[in-house]
């Protein structure tokens, strides 16, 4: 009992109840519904109505308002990150699934995965002032740092067109393997990283020559090949790690941005999709569409810490400071 | 003088318990390398089977082998309790349990003292695979390695009490087969060792049931949460309410006016 005790207090003066640092937002495919999370301790605050079928999710610069494609809706609605009420709407065309912002918080370019093309959207005008037609079933999309390339890849076409960001016209194509993802920008803005879902691949292209450096594989113990479906990609700003969802197998590869090897394996929950660092990038969130969790990855030694649930078909997440 | 004579007695069965575990190095490596079989080979092949839900104490998605791994814990201490009663089994045919039975301290005195040798053997034990499991990459938090120690002993001394009445029952070394296929696979198979409770729910109500009231499962429910620096106070209770139980009917089986080596006429009288 006195053992007990002791161990008690040492454990209160130890661990004195983390603080909220930040608070994530998570889109809720199937819910039509936004999960807020207290996070690092991972307590789910409350969730609220959106549009039908939100799935990308981005916070503005001014870290004011959220960007969420809902997909059904046709729309990306605009949410106040203090009252969480819709308070517009963005033309993004057809289906928005994923887009990415510039640099400058300026402009959104939305993947329509059916009319084969990205609309660019000013955003302070409320307006689309673009359609470029790209491959077939556009899907991952990314600005580089530096504001020079708008990156998107087709699932079908299989290959990263590059846009040009002033003519706003593709200007090179590089190819990848089938199905590409996800695509993400180191923020030294040297290389770009690809991940192809049904190949099971990441490719890393180098941006000045445009060309493939290195294709990585994932080979997980016990889990089947064809379950390793890589998609989210979140890389270190000192690219010393990248951190990359595989879906259904269930786990987040961590790999070593410098050799370009998977470093190793963290189980998470169920189908995970999508990632984001913590703005101190000491954690990683992960959001698990199947098993209707996030997971809580600790960066400092790579373990996940807790998952906690959210709602059903948990997509997206973006983290507030 | 009198306290001096029992701490005597204690000491003296513990380094017999002690040196015999040394001295036969096979015993030691046998009792380690059961566990770990189940650990390298028979969870691997179930990895990915069960991260299909979160339960206490755990805080995310596990892999089969940290499920296991208490479960293993809880074996390696049942079959130190068993070997414990086959050990006084043999000590009865060879007649140096009767040295130790014709000592003037109490009987039950006597045998709670070779209740903490094997405790003490099965707790090494133990720790050895902890350390092993930890260098498989199956870690607990740190604490946890301490918080664990007065759960290990609790359930090492459950077990251990069993053994004990078990081998107040077996008349000779031969029967110990029996022991085997009626007390220690049953127990291990019946208890949230393999698989967790809601687990064995989904296949059978009955089997549910029966492994509730296992006292193997708390063991390894106590050792379970404690690993994970968590009290589980139902386990505790039903582990040691299991203890007393056990303890009492071994004291009552080991004496010679009403116990069994009375009745069946064992081979030491």
């Amino acid at each position: 009992m006195k053992k007990l005790f002791a161990r008690a207090l040492i454990l209160a003066l130890l661990a004195s109840p983390p603080l909220s640092a930040e608070t994530l937002f998570v889109t809720l495919e199937k819910d039509n519904a936004l999960a807020v999370v207290a996070a690092p301790e991972g307590k789910l605050v409350k969730t609220v109505k959106i549009g039908k079928r939100p799935r990308g999710i981005v916070l503005s610069k001014d870290q004011k308002q959220l960007y969420v494609a809902a997909s059904d809706d046709n729309t990306i609605q605009l949410i106040d990150t203090a009252s969480l009420k819709v308070v517009g709407t963005l033309p993004s065309g057809e289906d928005p699934e994923t887009f990415a912002m510039d640099p400058e918080g300026k402009f959104l370019y939305v993947s329509n995965e059916d009319d084969n093309q990205v609309t660019v959207i000013d955003i302070a005008a409320k307006r689309a002032v673009k359609a470029i037609p790209v491959g077939v079933e556009p899907e991952g999309i990314a600005v580089s740092p530096d504001g020079n390339w708008v990156v998107s890849t087709s699932e079908t076409t299989n290959m990263a067109h590059w846009i040009d960001r002033k003519s706003l016209q593709i200007v090179d194509n590089t190819l990848v393997d089938p199905r590409p993802r996800a695509a993400r920008f180191t923020d030294d803005g040297m290389q770009l990283w690809v991940s192809s879902e049904i190949a099971g691949t990441l490719t890393v292209i180098d941006v000045a020559a445009k060309q493939p450096v290195k294709k990585l594989a994932f080979k997980i113990p016990g889990v089947t090949q064809e379950k390793i479906q890589p998609v989210g990609i979140r890389i270190d700003p000192d690219r010393r790690y990248a951190y990359v969802a595989l879906g259904p197998s269930n786990r987040v590869a961590v790999i070593d941005a410098q050799k370009l090897e998977v470093v190793t394996y963290l189980l998470v929950g169920q189908r995970v999709w999508n990632l984001e660092f913590s703005p101190d990038r000491k954690r990683l969130y992960t959001t698990n569409g199947v098993s209707n969790d996030i997971s809580i990855i600790d960066l400092d030694q790579h373990k996940v810490l807790k998952s906690v649930a959210v709602g059903q078909y948990p997509w997206g997440v973006a983290v507030k400071p | 003088m009198r306290f001096m004579h029992y701490l005597r007695a204690l000491r003296g069965v513990m380094t017999r318990e002690l040196f015999r575990f040394v001295h036969q190095r096979e015993r030691f490596i046998s009792a380690l390398v059961r566990p770990l079989m189940w650990l390298f080979i028979f969870a691997a092949g179930f990895r990915s089977t069960l991260g299909v839900a979160i339960i206490p104490p755990y805080e995310t998605y596990i892999l089969y082998e940290v499920y296991i791994t208490p479960g293993l814990l809880g074996m390696v201490q049942l079959f130190n309790g068993m070997q414990s009663s086959l050990s006084m089994v043999y000590d009865r045919e060879m007649g140096s349990m009767k040295i130790l039975l014709v000592s003037p301290l109490p009987r039950g005195y006597l045998l709670t003292s070779k209740l903490l040798a094997g405790v003490l053997v099965s707790v090494l034990q133990a720790y050895v695979f902890l350390g092993i499991a930890y260098a498989y990459g199956i870690e607990a938090p740190p604490m946890g390695y301490l918080d664990v120690l007065p759960a290990l002993v609790l359930s090492g001394l459950m077990l251990g009490a069993l053994g004990l009445l078990l081998s107040s029952f077996i008349k000779q070394l031969e029967n110990f087969a029996g022991v085997m296929n009626f007390v220690i696979f049953p127990m291990f198979f019946l208890s949230t060792a393999l698989y967790p409770l809601w687990k064995i729910q989904e296949s059978s109500e009955l089997l549910y049931t029966l492994a509730q009231y296992n006292p193997f499962t708390h063991a390894v429910e106590l050792i379970r949460f404690a690993l994970y620096g968590q009290f589980n106070r139902d386990a505790c209770i039903a582990t040691a309410t299991a203890l007393l139980v056990f303890l009492i009917l071994a004291i009552i089986g080991y004496n010679p006016s009403r116990g069994m080596m009375q009745r069946k006429g064992g081979p030491s009288q």
